[in-house]
Order: structure tokens, then C-alpha cells, then sequence
């Protein structure tokens, strides 16, 4: 069985400090990791790597700084990675981002599973992994929670959906993107750390892959940003102080009078 | 001019009701471009009433694919008829919800039919003069609100976050046509993927995208027990409730109530944060709330500065005599 994992590099928000007054993320020092997410999607693929032997390789498209997250991968235990890396690629929307991966991911061959996580933090599109099941042409299955194998190729996925769980049968080959509940990320290890060290990353650039120039990149992104704002964070309420009953009580009159002027009670 | 179309969302031969608040968004989109709106419905047993509901409530005309087979939700099949009826029909633009449903297929369907999608629009508008639509949505993680067009392609798509618009009040004098489109098999039906059921009965399991009241708790709670003071509240409230992800990450309550970064994001009139420090992450998850309150007894927490209200003092004193309000109190 072969599974690819599809990773991206986003900028790390967990320390990020927004400014109160002018509601801009302060930039200064933030260091770019592997989507939180997407960690998710390694530890499912390496749960069924050490069920069944599965080889899984780590992919990313991105600069080329972008193998920092491929190395990791390689230190949680995956067999390799693969760098999708070309100015051309640059600017890409879900639309030629999803196109370009699921160009590299026929270029690498043989995939039974493509792992995906759930969105990226910064784009938060949830658009990727979804968008390359639909280039490959190959069965989808999104937010899923659980993944059992069965023998006939096929696998049961539970997905996390409005209503509850549903159950599925998905014939493989296919796509799936993950949801936090499937499993806790595994550390990187040091034996894993040092194979990372050693396994040499291969690059694919345009001219590896079967690609069509008029869909890379920011020139083939059927979406286009017009505007950026940033909203203020701040709502200017009010804070009430309720430190003993009779304040407590007070406060709770006043934010009886608050939710009935805004007709919320 | 080519129509604006908005998906129907069914479940059990119901409509749900971002089915109607996209009705609303496709109205006046429809409005500002002179054309016509139109709602596809596709699902199974959904009865000639309900399909009525969704003209009273703005559509010109549904599209109505019914069939046993279609009862669950199958991306690859409901992508086949999406994609079967835009070549038929060229729509000017579609509008799905941003839920599991939408949220997967609108991504299929837009590398199939080679066009743009915008995911998780909190507004949306006509660009004057080209028809363009205006796309806004907030991304990284609500820092920043990004407006997105699709100049060249068509149709232009995208997912509106739920409860980010209200439905339009059934108008009983409304008339539209409703089409019935056969479920072509041979062309549409995948097998590749099989739906073998829901679990409904999951303990502790809610939608809390769908409540119009949140009310969440975070580490200031102290352990799971006292969760259902928060459950008392919302019972009150017909609300649902919301944790952090530390809440969840110990245990307290199951992963589906878990808002934020790396959980739900929701959209609800009133979101109540009790116990919550108001990390960015959690933040993230409730930034469109219509109106944040915060109990906390550190004035310095970050959710009282995003907070329309804000209360510093202890939850075990407060919640109680909010408790006690509401259970004496007019309401
Ligand atoms: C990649 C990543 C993704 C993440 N995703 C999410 C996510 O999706 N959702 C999420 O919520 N978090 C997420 N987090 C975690 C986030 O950074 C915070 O750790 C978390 O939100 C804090 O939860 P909390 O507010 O419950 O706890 P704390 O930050 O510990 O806050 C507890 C608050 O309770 C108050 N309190 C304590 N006792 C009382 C009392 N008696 N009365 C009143 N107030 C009291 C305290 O003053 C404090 O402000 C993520 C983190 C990372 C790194
Ligand atoms: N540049 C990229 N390289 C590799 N995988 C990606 C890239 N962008 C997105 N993905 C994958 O697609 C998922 C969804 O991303 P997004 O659609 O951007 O929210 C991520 O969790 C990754 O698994």
C-alpha cells in the first residue's frame, strides 16, 4: 500500500499577538511550520504504515524552504518527501494548487491513498484536498474521524458531519482529509531526526510534471484577492466588575438589560 | 442573463435552514443583476410542500433531482447532476452552504467544471458594471478579511458561511416553477463510494454551527462536571454548547463542540465565553458571533477585549445567579 500525504507550510499562528488598536497581526518573528492540521493527516498515514507496512511519503508544494516541513515528516516516521517547487507555481490559488499536486501525485505513481488535513491555518479554504480527488478523478471522503482497512481494497471511514458520524465505503484508490479526533500527531523522533538528515529530498519542478503552463500559478488561478482588510478586533463593550453579591447581582441586571435590547431574550 | 443558483441542503426529506439563508443571499444578488434564482434540490422524498417553501422564501424556480439512491449525500454522484446541469444550463453563479456537504462538493465540482471558488464567504456583492461577484471572507484565522472575484471564469462559486445571513420571511404570494429533472443512472450514479448510515445517537454529540446561542466553556471551568451548568444555561437559551480546545483536550467534552482553529467556527447571535482565556485559535472560531459576552475573572483576558459585554468576577458565583434569573425571571 502506498499512501501520500500532502503537507503544507504556514506561517506559525500560536504565538501570534494581534495589535488591539489597529487589529494587524504583529509579524515580526513568526517562523513558518507544517500546518497544525496536516499533522493530523501524517499520524493517520503512519498509523496504517505501521498496521500494514504501508510506505508513505510526505508532499509539499512551495518555496524551497518549504522542505523544513518534509524533514519533519521524515522524522515522525514517513519514507520520504517530495518538494513541488517552481517560480512558475507561485501565487497559486485551491484551483491551480489542487491541479499542480494532483500533477505531482501522478508524476510519483501508484498512490492507493492520499492523506490530506483538514484546511490550512492561513488559507483555511478546506478547498485542496477535495480539489485534487476531483484531478485525479478518485472517490473522496472528508472529515474523517476513523479509517479502517478492509481487505477487498476498499476502506470504512467515519466522517464528522452536521447530523452525527457517517459511515462509508470507499474504493480505493482515493482521497481523504482528516479531522483532529482521528488521532494524537506522534513526536518526531532522534533516529527519526538523523534519517531525515540523510534521505535526500527530490524536487519536482514544471518541466517534471505534466502540466499545462496556462494553469500554474497565480496566472492560472481562476480567483483573484481584490482586497485585503484587516477588521478591528476590538468591540469596544463594556466591562463590569462583579467581585462580591451585590455587584455580582448588578452585573447580572445589567446584562439582562443588554441581551433585551438587543432582542436576544 | 444566466441565473443564480443556490444549493438546497435536505436531510430525511427536510430542508435545513441554510437552504433558506441562501435563498436570501442569492435574492438580492439575483436582484442587483436582473435575473432569476433558482434552488437545486437533490435528495430523496422531499414532498411538493417543502419544495414550495423554497419559492415563498425568494427562489424563482427549483430544480428538483429526486431518488432513493440520492437519500445520503455522495459527493462523486451529486457532483455528476451538479455538473451535468451547469453544462445544461450555465448558471451565472452558485451559491452552496459552507457545510460538510458544501464545503466538499463545491471544490469537486469547481476543478470539474474549471472555474473559481471562494470557501467560507461572510459577505457578498455585485461588482458594478462587470457582474463580477465580490466574495469577502476572513482568513487566517479572522485576522484579516480578504474580498475575492473570479473576473474570467464562469460560473463564479462559493460557500457562505451558515447563520451569516438571515432567510427571507415566507411570502405566501411568491410564484415559481419547479422543475422535475430525472435522475439520469447511467451518467450520474458512482459506486465508488457507499454511505452505510448515520450515528445519530452518539453520546454528546451536537451541530453547534446551527445554534442561534453558544454557550462555551474553556479551563476556567475547572472539570467536565460542571459542563452542565453550561447545559442549564442553554437549555434556557435554546443554545448549544461550545469548548475550548483545552476543555476538550482534557476530557470535559466531545471534539464536536470544540470552537476555533483547529474546531467549529460559528456564526451564532449570542456566543457566551465562561472560562475562556481568548487565545487567538479560540478566537478564530467566533469572530462573526453577532454578539460575544465574556465571563472572566481576569480583567486582562483577551476574549473581554473582543467582548460586546464583558463580566470580571468568578463563573461559580456568576452562573448561578444568571441560573437563577432566568429560571424566575420574565423572559
Ligand atoms: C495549532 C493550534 C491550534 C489550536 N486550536 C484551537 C482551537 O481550535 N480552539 C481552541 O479553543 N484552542 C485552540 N488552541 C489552543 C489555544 O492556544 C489555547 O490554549 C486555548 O484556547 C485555551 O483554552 P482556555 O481559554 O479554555 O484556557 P486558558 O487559556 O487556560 O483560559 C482559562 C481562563 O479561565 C479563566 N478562569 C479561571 N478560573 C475562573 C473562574 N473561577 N471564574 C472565571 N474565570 C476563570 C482564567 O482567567 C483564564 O482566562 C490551539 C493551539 C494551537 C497551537
Ligand atoms: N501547498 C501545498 N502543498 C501540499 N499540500 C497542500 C498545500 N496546500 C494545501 N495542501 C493540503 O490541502 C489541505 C487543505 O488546504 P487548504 O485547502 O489550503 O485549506 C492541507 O491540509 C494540506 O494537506
Amino acid at each position: 500500500m502506498k499512501i501520500i500525504v500532502p503537507i503544507k507550510q504556514v506561517p506559525e499562528t500560536s504565538n501570534v499577538k494581534m495589535d488591539p488598536e489597529t487589529g494587524t497581526m504583529v509579524r515580526s518573528g513568526v517562523e513558518s511550520v507544517v500546518n497544525p492540521l496536516d499533522l493530523y493527516a501524517l499520524e493517520a498515514a503512519l498509523a496504517l504504515k505501521d498496521k500494514t507496512g504501508a510506505e508513505v511519503t510526505a508532499l509539499t508544494m512551495g518555496p524551497p524552504k518549504a522542505v523544513k516541513v518534509l524533514d519533519m515528516a521524515i522524522a515522525m516516521g514517513c519514507d520520504d518527501g517530495i518538494l513541488v517547487s517552481d517560480r512558475k507555481f507561485g501565487g497559486a490559488d485551491t484551483w491551480a494548487t489542487s491541479y499542480t499536486l494532483a500533477a505531482a501525485i501522478r508524476e510519483i505513481g501508484e498512490a492507493d491513498l492520499i492523506i490530506t488535513g483538514e484546511r490550512a491555518t492561513d488559507g483555511d479554504t478546506a478547498q485542496v484536498g477535495p480539489g485534487i480527488a476531483a484531478w485525479l478523478d478518485i472517490p473522496l471522503a472528508t472529515y474523517v474521524s476513523r479509517i479502517e482497512l478492509e481487505e477487498a481494497g476498499s476502506l470504512k471511514v467515519e466522517r464528522l458531519i452536521e447530523e452525527g458520524y457517517e459511515m462509508l465505503r470507499v474504493h480505493t484508490p482515493a482521497l481523504i482529509t482528516v479531522v483532529k479526533e482521528i488521532a494524537s500527531p506522534r513526536l518526531p523522533t532522534l533516529r527519526g531526526k538523523k534519517k531525515a538528515m540523510k534521505t535526500e529530498i527530490r524536487t519536482l519542478t514544471a518541466t517534471d510534471l505534466d502540466v499545462a503552463p496556462e494553469n500554474l500559478g497565480l496566472k492560472g488561478s481562476p480567483t483573484k484577492v481584490v482586497k485585503i482588510e484587516t477588521p478591528k478586533v476590538t468591540r469596544g463593550g463594556s466591562l463590569i466588575y462583579a467581585l462580591d453579591d451585590e455587584s455580582i447581582s448588578d452585573a447580572v441586571d445589567k446584562l439582562f438589560d443588554f441581551l433585551k435590547i438587543k432582542e436576544l431574550i | 442573463m444566466s441565473f443564480v443558483w443556490t444549493l438546497a441542503e435536505q436531510s430525511n426529506g427536510q430542508l435545513k435552514q441554510v437552504s433558506f439563508e441562501l435563498l436570501s443571499r442569492g435574492r438580492k444578488l439575483a436582484d442587483s443583476l436582473e435575473t432569476k434564482l433558482a434552488s437545486i434540490l437533490i435528495g430523496s422524498g422531499v414532498n411538493k410542500e417543502t419544495m414550495e417553501e423554497l419559492i415563498s422564501r425568494g427562489a424563482d424556480e427549483v430544480y428538483h433531482i429526486d431518488d432513493p439512491r440520492l437519500e445520503n449525500f455522495t459527493c462523486e454522484t451529486y457532483a455528476n447532476i451538479l455538473v451535468g446541469l451547469i453544462k445544461i444550463y450555465s448558471p451565472h453563479t452558485i451559491l452552496a452552504a459552507a457545510t460538510s456537504m458544501g464545503r466538499t462538493l463545491m471544490p469537486y465540482v469547481a476543478v470539474k467544471v474549471k472555474t473559481g471558488l471562494t470557501a467560507d464567504c461572510t459577505e457578498l456583492d455585485i461588482e458594478e458594471g462587470t457582474g463580477n461577484l465580490l466574495q469577502t471572507r476572513p482568513a487566517i484565522g479572522g485576522n484579516i478579511l480578504a474580498t475575492i472575484k473570479t473576473p474570467n471564469h464562469r460560473p463564479q462559486m462559493a460557500t457562505v458561511r451558515p447563520k451569516s445571513s438571515r432567510p427571507l420571511e415566507a411570502d405566501g404570494q411568491r410564484s415559481g416553477k419547479i422543475i422535475n429533472v430525472p435522475f439520469n443512472d447511467v451518467a450520474w450514479l458512482d459506486t465508488r463510494v457507499e454511505c452505510l448510515g448515520i450515528k445519530k445517537d452518539t453520546v454528546d454529540f451536537e451541530n453547534i454551527e446551527e445554534a442561534d446561542v453558544v454557550v462555551a466553556g474553556g479551563k476556567g471551568m475547572k472539570k467536565g462536571d460542571n459542563f452542565k451548568m453550561l447545559k442549564d444555561l442553554t437549555s434556557h437559551f435554546g443554545g448549544m454548547v461550545g469548548a475550548t480546545r483545552d476543555a476538550v483536550d482534557r476530557g470535559w467534552i466531545g471534539y464536536p463542540h470544540q470552537i476555533g482553529l483547529s474546531g467549529k467556527t460559528i456564526s451564532p447571535r449570542l456566543y457566551i465565553g465562561v472560562g475562556i482565556s481568548g487565545s487567538i485559535q479560540h478566537l478564530a472560531g467566533i469572530k462573526t458571533s453577532e454578539v460575544i459576552v465574556s465571563i472572566n475573572n481576569d480583567p486582562e483576558a483577551p476574549l473581554h477585549k473582543v467582548a460586546d459585554f464583558g463580566i470580571v468576577g468568578d463563573l461559580f458565583s456568576i452562573l448561578p445567579e444568571i441560573q437563577e434569573r432566568l429560571k424566575g425571571g420574565t423572559k
